[in-house]
């Protein structure tokens, strides 16, 4: 059994079916990255599998229990493509605002052990005090990554989540989200635009098409590159994959 | 670590002074100064008559003179109205929007009646309110928290309707419950409107005080206003206007301290300016 299953029946926005007779599986600690055209509903499927869209017909089981529905704390986390930070608070605060404990703005900075840690994990060690107005576009994204491991999560929903940063800010990100995960273990459903990124960081790529339903093509990358993660940068044999991805893309576009 | 350094323009412009001053301090002052003195200078020559325009050294002495006769009393009367009839209508202008923009039933059931409330000028509610309740402090409390209550009330529905609502998911995702969803991510996401929507009612708190005194008191600055035109006092309606001014200014300056304080967080131009190069220290 896997540990990760998600299945749509159907999704629908209006008149319009987004998803269909959708089933994706996930191994523990796989990392696996949605690929498609803009409008497919990858990021649809985010939401229901965090239990932020209810208006679906849809079973969502993490290690064989149901959760569909239930939000994040489960053992999902969640990092969109902005970081989303409060500004009214401080690093620590947000990180920590999972916390039903935790207060809204004033008082003395959270400087707890725990947030500490992760800001540690995250390169952000001694940030705790800072205003998300005082952080760099990818330190916020850092500290959104943080947010999202706080709970304890053993998957991790991503959302495009590197996609508003450079290209260098990207790779060291992503080379930030590859250690967290071997680290901790984390299942990772991963939605990008990036193939390179899907390429650089997954063990299976899903190519949804425009039209719903069953998704058409799952990629065993390590299989494809005959390497495990972490990989290194600039392979060949990644190169050829990408171009394949691509050319399966196009196709899907032009039918 | 890095911290971006916000402080060295500012720095750079506390050095500068004028005459001995900062130039910070100085720079407002020149136009009143200008002003005053022109006035002064003016009806000295003969310009202007003395009797209309009293000179700002006759004001001066005016006022000095009214605060050994009573002018403590008529001060303390208007801001006592002021802060009666402010913090009556804020209180009910916050409830009202809040309840509107966070409850749809509430919404369908108000937001009409009161948005045709608004069209109506506030001052013509005063010859109602005085067929009503006479001229005794009931209507003057009514008119001014009647002045106070729209401003207010537009600042919070809006406030809470601008709310982003990629924030509200965030608190979503965390299955926060709807008083929580209030208290830890709409209330301070909207405070900066509820903010400017106080600080504009309590403005037109002071202008519905004078508008009631001037129609019927025995104490207050409206009440001076209204006794030097009869008497044909002109210092003494430039003294009350001087008050006026200064009370206003004020409280106004208190909302600003007050928008300061509880928005240190926000990221924005006038924030940068306010803040000078806070923002580098606090990070070392």
């Amino acid at each position: 059994m896997s540990f990760l299953e998600i299945q749509v029946d159907e999704k629908r926005f209006g008149e319009r079916i987004v998803l269909k007779d959708l089933r994706l599986a996930l191994a523990r600690g796989e990392i696996l990255s949605l690929v498609g055209p803009s409008g497919c509903g990858k990021s649809t499927l985010l939401s229901i599998v965090a239990g932020l869209d209810r208006q679906v017909r849809a079973a969502v089981r993490l290690d064989g229990a149901p959760i569909a529905g239930q939000g994040v704390g489960d053992g999902i986390g969640f990092v969109f493509q902005e970081p989303r930070l409060f500004p009214w608070l401080d690093v620590g605060r947000n990180i920590a605002f999972g916390n039903t404990g935790s207060r809204g703005s004033g008082g003395t900075a959270v400087t707890a052990p725990d947030i500490e840690a992760l800001l540690a994990e995250v390169g952000l060690a001694g940030y705790a005090a800072h205003l998300p107005r005082q952080l760099s576009g990818g330190q916020a994204q850092r500290v959104a990554i943080a947010r999202g491991l706080h709970t304890r999560p053993r998957v991790l929903l991503m959302d495009e989540p590197f996609s508003a940063v450079d290209a260098i800010t990207r790779i060291k990100l992503q080379d930030l989200l590859a250690r967290v995960a071997r680290e901790r273990g984390l299942t990772v459903l991963l939605v990008t635009h990036d193939i390179d990124e899907a390429v650089q960081l997954s063990d299976s790529i899903v190519l949804l098409d425009r039209q719903p339903g069953p998704p058409r093509t799952r990629i065993d990358v390590n299989a494809a590159l005959g390497t495990a993660r972490p990989r290194a940068r600039g392979d060949a044999r990644a190169a050829r994959l990408k171009a394949d991805i691509l050319a399966m893309l196009e196709a899907e576009a032009a039918a | 670590m890095n911290t971006r350094v916000l402080d060295i323009p500012v720095a750079r412009g506390r050095r500068r002074r004028l005459a001995g001053i900062p130039l910070a301090w100085a720079l407002p002052l020149i136009l009143p100064a200008l002003l005053l003195g022109g006035a002064e200078l003016a009806v000295r020559g003969g310009l202007l008559p003395a009797n209309l325009m009293p000179p700002p050294s006759e004001v001066a002495r005016t006022l000095a003179w009214l605060a050994g006769h009573g002018l403590g009393a008529h001060v303390a009367a208007s801001t006592a109205r002021v802060a009666a009839g402010f913090l009556c209508g804020a209180g009910i202008a916050v409830l009202l929007g809040s309840l509107v923009a966070l409850e749809r039933r509430a919404a369908a059931v108000l937001e009409p009646t009161l948005q045709a409330l608004r069209a109506i000028p506030s001052l013509a509610w005063v010859p109602l309110l005085l067929l009503w309740f006479g001229i005794d402090e009931l209507p003057k409390l009514l008119l001014i928290a009647i002045g106070a209550f729209f401003p207010v009330y537009t600042g919070v529905v809006s406030g809470f309707g601008g709310v982003d609502r990629k924030l509200v998911e965030v608190g979503q995702l965390y299955r926060l419950a709807p008083a929580a969803l209030v208290r830890r991510v709409l209330l301070p996401a909207a405070m900066p409107a509820i903010l400017t929507g106080l600080r504009t009612g309590l403005s037109l708190a002071w202008m519905f005080m004078v508008a009631a005194e001037l129609i019927a008191a025995t104490r207050g600055l409206g009440y001076l206003l209204s006794d030097g035109r009869e008497t044909s006092r002109a210092d003494i309606v430039l003294a009350a206007i001087v008050l006026l001014a200064l009370l206003g200014k004020l409280s106004d300056m208190g909302m600003v301290a007050l928008e300061r304080r509880l928005l240190s967080w926000r990221d924005d131009f006038s924030g940068a300016r306010g803040r000078g190069g806070k923002a580098g220290g606090s990070a070392a």
